[in-house]
């Protein structure tokens, strides 16, 4: 027998649950939530630091702009747009909306493919990555 | 509990409730996630263009009006929507009384500090 007395019932643990996409899309949204709290520390870091001066902006710009610099960035790009997709998600939910477990398992599934097109879409499309710029974006400052 | 307690059944439960604060900590969370469905593609947009000419154009696109009253709007609504977030999270997982409220404290104490240096940045280069 556990040590455990108390009579009322537990919240089910983590650990006895099997992996689905709602409770995995809700965890992401915690997470990305997070991963966006330190994405707006680095906005504001890059504010204060063209508001300071070339010599607080070039050093940003160097580390920002080097291989794993450039890799955070999609990061924070990719966990903004899931998080701001999710969220729309939550909006509808808040209002009562979109609770059919089937619809909830769908349009997690889409929420996770959609951030990943447009995350990938945002960057190819700025001329972000390398040797692709459909639009002539770098071409105009 | 024993039953010469002169304690009124109110007198025990009081303090143990919520600090009745939950609806408009997350009306809140709901109003400023509705500011930042707007705010955000066009921040995001608006960067990418904004960090292609370097220094100066960084710094013109601050100074640009709309871009300075739309970047503040946006810095403000974001960093008040994740330090009601962080709050949730915080809450959620930290049981421990003392350690739960410094970090509940340090949660403002970042967002703050972050929205000011973002407004004066913006305001220093907008007007000048």
């Amino acid at each position: 027998m556990s040590s455990w007395t108390d009579k009322r019932p537990m919240s089910p643990h983590v650990s006895i649950w099997r992996w689905h996409i709602t409770m995995a899309s809700s965890i992401l949204h915690r997470v990305t939530g997070l991963a966006n709290y330190a994405g707006a520390a680095l906005i504001v870091a890059w504010l204060f630091a063209t508001a300071a001066g070339p010599d607080y902006y070039e050093p940003l710009a160097a580390v920002v702009g080097s291989i794993w610099g450039q890799l955070v960035l999609f990061g924070f790009t990719l966990s903004v747009c899931y998080h701001l997709l999710s969220g729309v998600r939550h909006l509808f939910w808040d209002a009562g909306k979109g609770f059919n477990p089937k619809f909830a398992s769908f349009i997690g599934a889409v929420n996770l493919v959609l951030a990943v097109v447009l995350a990938v879409a945002i960057w190819l499309l700025a001329g972000l990555v390398p040797g692709i710029d459909p639009l002539h974006m770098t071409g105009a400052a | 509990m024993s039953k010469e307690s002169i304690r009124t059944p109110l007198g025990k439960v009081r303090g143990l409730g919520s600090a009745k604060h939950g609806a408009g900590h997350f009306i809140a969370q709901r109003v400023s996630a509705i500011a930042l469905i707007f705010l955000v593609p066009w921040f995001l947009i608006s960067l990418i263009g904004a960090v292609r000419g370097g220094y100066d154009g960084a710094l013109a696109w601050v100074a640009d009006p709309i871009n300075a009253v739309l970047t503040l709007l946006a810095t403000g609504a974001a960093l008040y929507h994740m330090r009601l977030g962080m709050q949730v999270v915080v809450e959620d997982y930290i049981a421990k009384h003392g350690t739960k409220n410094l970090l509940l404290i340090l949660n403002t104490f970042v967002c703050v500090v972050l929205f000011v240096a973002a407004a004066y940045s913006v305001l220093k280069i907008a007007i000048s």
